[in-house]
Formats: structure tokens, sequence, C-alpha cells
């Protein structure tokens, strides 16, 4: 029987995250990276990464989204394109940027690179280039976008926002359609990983966020047809939960620089989870049967509120991981619903939060295990 | 049909702009346009309109292959094709030439 066939047999994955390395000359304090950020020595090679791609391409997966850290630090990026499209896959370059040369980008568009999405940290040089901790930053972006464009390349932009920029919405709306841009991301920061160390210089206040929405939804409207404007929701200030990945193992999976196989990025905080690696198991093999992948899969695991809510198969519970870093337990309800018992203490959270002065503490490895 | 969608002429030619592509999907069954961090799982009738879809023929003559392909009205078909073909271009997956 094939696993169409089977009703109990999850769906495959659509995409699949390849996050090649946690090397990055950026330092931006949002970085959806873990805390303890794995080392080059301890990354996947080549042939392994090409195996993969063709266990992703077996398994279902229709799209890589090529990432990190930044990619490109890896200097065998265009061979791994190139599996990629051997595979069918459509790939996504997910980059800051600032180390791709035209002679570079040509090669990756010629190994068959589908799209480039580019990460700005603000609509100008003295904001972008402090939220990257890096000088420079900005012009090297904007230079680099050019040429996506000028190879013909879709070039997405993508924004994280959170206080220090969430004012810079219509200029980024400007800068996307100046670059040339075919969508755009307006991602609210999601606290994880160094978000979630930075919270209280990030987070926002809430009239401004409510303000920041309306702006976003407006300028989709008027820009249907020439700018897909994608937004990522703000969610301590939301009464509903996201649907986290659209569901646990159930459209997307991770796979880590080091060759763990997670559903989402932040997945490794949750206790007792044990996460198998690419090197010693087959990418289908731990889709299907491993235990953390079936561990928060469906709707039987929820809590009875979850479990009696018409939402339930629209925010599959919402996020495992928040659940966690807000109650202390991964199978809570995500507190962010307005069901939860803890909601209105995330609401006081983050209005205590958007209130403080903190400074950046900036992503990088540590010095411990240098 | 949104309203803000352009009128295609029947002389217009469209094609999938770089970046988005028609496959088959294999592991669940069907066809799909892949756009970037998007996929649109397709019916069995937007398959056959885009498998037509070459970037060379205009959309009368994919109307005309699609009317004597499958024996239906003419007018009825232009007219489906044109809402779809309107939509995708709305959509940033697929361009005139």
């Amino acid at each position: 029987m094939s696993h169409l066939d089977d009703p109990a047999r999850p769906a495959p994955p659509l995409g699949m995250l390849a996050e090649l390395t946690h090397r990055c000359p950026l330092q931006c304090p949002y970085c959806s990276n873990p805390l303890e950020l794995t080392r080059k020595r301890d990354e996947l090679d080549t042939a392994t990464w090409q195996r993969v791609f063709a266990e992703a391409a077996e398994l279902g997966v229709l799209q890589v989204h090529l990432s990190g850290g930044e990619p490109a630090a890896r200097p065998d990026l265009e061979a791994l394109v190139a599996s990629c499209a051997e595979q069918g896959l459509y790939t996504n370059l997910i980059t800051a940027g600032v180390n791709i040369d035209r002679a570079r980008l040509e090669a990756l568009a010629e190994a068959g690179l589908d799209h480039v999405q580019l990460s700005v940290q603000g609509a100008t040089a003295p904001i972008n280039d402090h939220l990257a901790n890096l000088p420079g930053a900005f012009d090297k972006k904007l230079a680099f976008a050019r040429e996506v464009t000028d190879v013909g390349l879709p070039l997405t932009l993508n924004s994280v926002i959170h206080r220090a920029n969430l004012h810079q919405i219509p200029d980024l709306v400007e800068l996307a359609l100046t670059l040339g841009a075919r969508r755009l991301e307006i991602a609210h920061a999601q606290y994880y990983g160094w978000a979630l160390e930075n919270r209280a210089a990030l987070m926002p206040p809430r009239e401004q966020v409510m303000e920041a929405l309306a702006l976003v939804e407006a300028a989709r409207e008027r820009l249907e047809g020439k700018l897909v404007i994608d937004a990522v929701v703000p969610d301590y200030y939301a009464r509903l939960p996201k649907p986290c990945m659209n569901g646990w193992g159930r459209q997307s999976l991770n796979v880590t620089p080091a060759g763990r196989v997670l559903p989402c990025h932040a997945a490794e905080t949750i206790p007792g989870l044990t996460f198998l690696n690419v090197r010693e198991h087959g990418l289908g093999e731990i889709w299907y049967d491993s235990p953390a992948f079936n561990a928060y899969r469906g709707t039987a695991w929820m809590p009875d509120t979850c479990q009696s809510c018409e939402r339930r198969e629209i925010d599959w519970g919402g996020c495992r991981c928040q659940a966690l870093a807000l109650t202390g337990e991964a199978s809570q309800m995500d507190p962010v619903c307005e069901r939860s018992p803890y909601h209105d203490e995330v609401q006081t959270l983050a209005i205590v939060d958007s209130k403080r002065d903190d400074d950046f503490t900036y992503r990088r490895f540590s010095r411990q295990s240098a | 049909m949104n309203p803000s969608a352009p009128a295609l002429a029947e002389d217009a030619i469209v094609r999938l702009p770089r970046g988005v592509r028609l496959r088959e999907d294999k592991a669940r069954g069907g066809w799909v346009l892949l756009a970037p961090e998007r996929v649109f799982q397709l019916d069995p009738v937007a398959r056959e309109v885009l498998a037509r879809v070459d970037g060379e023929r205009d959309i009368g003559a994919i109307v005309d292959d699609l009317a004597a392909a499958f024996a239906a009205p003419r007018e009825r078909i232009l007219g489906d094709v044109r809402a779809m073909l309107a939509d995708l271009i709305l959509k940033q997956v697929l361009e005139v030439v």
C-alpha cells in the first residue's frame, strides 16, 4: 500500500529548510538560530547534503530553502544548488547579500537557482547596519539586490520587524518597489532563540503594532498585482495563536547544519524530544516514524480546550516552543490564545517588555565552545 | 473575478515568469505551480490550461486547442481561461509577454 492510500499516514512534506551553516557576517539580535551555534567543523559535508536533497525529493519535498546563518559562507553552495536542481527541487536562497559577488551570483543562477530572498534589517543604512552590527552592510545589500534583478532572478525582500524599525514599514515598501522585488515579507520578530534573549529590546508597543498591521494591509491592497506582500504577524498581542509551521510535522522540516532534523527552528528547546540525524537515519524514516515528529502531530496530543475548539485544524494548537517558553510546558495551550489561562500574563509581559530600554545582545558564537 | 484584474485580449501571449515552475507532484498526485515561497496545487482544468502556456501561443490559440480537445463551447472556455489567467497574473505567477 502506498502512502497515498493510507489515511493514518501523515502527508509528505512540501518544504525543507536546509540550514547549511550557522556562520554569518551579520549579528542580528533576533536571529532564529539557537543560542548555542554549530561550529564549522560540525557541519554536514557536501556529499551528505546532496544525499539529503535526493531523499527530500524522493519523500515529496517540492521546495528547498537554503538558509543559515549565511548559506554563501559555504564554498559548495553552487554544487548544492545544482544537486537540488537535478532533483527537480525548487531552490530559494535566503541570504544577507553581503558576501556574494556578481560572478558567484551568476554561477548560482547557472546552477539552477530559482529565487533569492534578501534580508534587510531596516530601510536605511543607520538602522540596518546597527541591527546587523556590520558597518557598510546596507550599501552591499542594495548593490546585491540590483545584481539579482539584473541577472534576471526573482527577488524577495525580507525584513524582521521590531521596536527599532517598526516605523519604517512604508519605507520598506518603497525600497522593495525601487529595487524591483516581486515580493516583500514583513515579518514581525518571533520570540525564539536570540529574539527571545532580546525580547525586552525588541518588543514594540501594542498601539504601534496595530498601526503597522493596518499599514501593511493598505499597502497590500494598493499594490496587488505589483508587489506580493506577506506578513508574519506579531502574536504576543494577538487573541488567537498562529498556526505555527501550519502544524507540527505537517508540511515542512528543518535540517540543522549538524544534520539534526527538526519540525521547526526552535524545537530543540523542548526537553525530552530526541531529534534524529541525517548522518544515521533516512529523511523518510525521520518524517514518518520518529517519536519527535509524531509528538505533536495532528490533534490527539492537544489539551481538552484545543481538542474541543473549532479552530483545532486551523491553528493546529499554535506553537509548542512558545508554550514551553512562556508556560514551562510544551504541551500546554499556546498562551497567546485568549482561552489560555496564561493569555493575560503574556499580554502584560509584552507591554512591560515594550517599555524597557535594554541593549541588544548580538548573535555570536559563544567563547566557551570556541 | 477581481475588478482590478487586467483585461486579456485574445492575441495576448502569457508565460510563466522566471522563478515560477510547473511540475508534476508525484508524492501527492496532480500538478503544482511552484513560486517564491508558495505552492499552488492545480486542479485538472488549470493544469490543462497551463500545460498550453508556452510563451508563444496566444490566448486565442490556447482556447481553440482546449475547445477542440474537450469538445466544449469556445465562448465558455474563453471566459474561464481569461478569468483564470488574469487571477494568476494578479498573483504574479504569470506575466504577459
